[in-house]
């Protein structure tokens, strides 16, 4: 239910970096721990880019696994349940590695020839 | 034509954590200390503040509440007899509103908020366990209040609430002699999911629990300070 903000969220910022030239393809980073709806999330962008220069941009989300750090034993391991606790030393030293990502990474746009070669890098 | 990647990588949501931020630069220059308060619907939220808040400020902590809904005046109208600040913030211009309050909206409520006369805002979010984690609207800190007719398993259904909350309040205790309800068990799982929590039951009805809950809030200023 949460993924119709996100969308919007996403398309606002590749807008910023997409300055008025239309999207083909949308790369994101999402964490496991976001709890996101692929399908939702694929689904609202559609309805949110519609009639800007999102409008048919293909979405892909590369998933991140949710992987916990003990700092206390200095182990990492990926978790599917819900469970912020280190086995061998409890709760108190778990921090989250990866998997809290909402990144969108990058984007593919229609430039024209010129415009190509003068933009800055 | 053809077709160029540009590079992002940039976090969705740095427009809602932007406008956060100077939210949060406009309550640290009062010298507010801001909570975001969230819940599921009917979990309790203004019928704890009621009970919470009344006879605060004469015991010299000074709190004013923005009340977001998605639609009426219901809550507000509910505080009003404390002699607080309350400040309406309603997401609907019509019918069916956001689920949830965002930085943006909290910034548009503010010049409404008379931050000079409070010590401590309390943000009553929208009723929903899952939007209102995801957006940060400048508070130092993060209260959720669940009830004991929701169910055990909360916490591993919406980790994303849970994680987000320093404190997690258990209301309608009151009820556990009716109910088939294992509330040791909920607590094991809120601390599963996030074990740094601290955890309250309280009955918001009887006032049960309600003086470590004021206590709570009495400390929160001078902790959000050292944490700054």
């Amino acid at each position: 239910m949460h993924e119709f903000d996100l969308s919007s969220a996403i398309v606002a910022t590749v807008r910023k970096h997409a300055h008025d030239r239309k999207v083909t393809h949308v790369t994101l980073r999402i964490g496991r721990l976001r709890q996101v709806v692929k399908d939702t999330l694929e689904f609202y962008f559609a309805i949110v880019g519609k009639d800007t220069n999102c409008e048919g941009a293909t979405l892909e989300i590369v998933d991140v696994p949710a992987v916990l750090r003990c700092n206390t034993c200095n182990i990492e391991w990926e978790i599917e349940i819900p469970a912020f606790i280190c086995p061998t030393c409890g709760p108190g030293g778990v921090e989250v590695a990866t998997g809290e990502e909402f990144m969108v990474e990058s984007i593919e746009v229609e430039d024209e020839e010129d415009a190509a070669c003068t933009a800055p890098r | 034509m053809h077709r160029t990647k540009v590079r992002v990588v940039e976090d969705a949501l740095d427009a809602n954590n932007t406008i956060a931020a100077a939210n949060r630069g406009d309550f640290d220059r009062a010298s507010v200390t801001v909570v975001n308060l969230m819940s599921a619907p009917g979990a309790g939220k203004t019928t704890l503040l009621e009970r919470a808040l009344d006879g605060l400020a004469e015991e010299g902590l000074r709190v004013g509440v923005l009340e977001g809904d998605v639609q009426g005046s219901f809550d507000a109208d509910r505080l009003s007899v404390l002699h607080i600040p309350v400040v309406q913030l309603n997401t609907d211009n019509g019918f069916g509103g956001e689920c949830h309050l965002d930085a943006n909206m909290v910034r548009s409520a503010l010049p409404a908020v008379p931050l000079d006369e409070m010590d401590v805002l309390i943000v009553e979010n929208v009723g929903n366990l899952v939007c209102p984690a995801e957006f940060r609207i400048g508070e130092d800190a993060r209260i959720m209040v669940c009830s004991v007719t929701e169910g055990e398993d909360k916490p591993l259904k919406y980790p994303l609430m849970f994680r987000a909350c320093e404190l997690v309040v258990i209301n309608k205790v009151d009820l556990l002699e009716h109910l088939d309800f294992d509330v040791e068990r909920l607590e094991a799982n809120i601390l599963q999911v996030n074990p740094h929590a601290t955890v309250m039951r309280v009955s918001a009805k009887t006032g049960e629990g309600i003086d470590a809950f004021r206590v709570w809030l009495q400390a929160l200023p001078a902790r959000a300070g050292a944490a700054a």
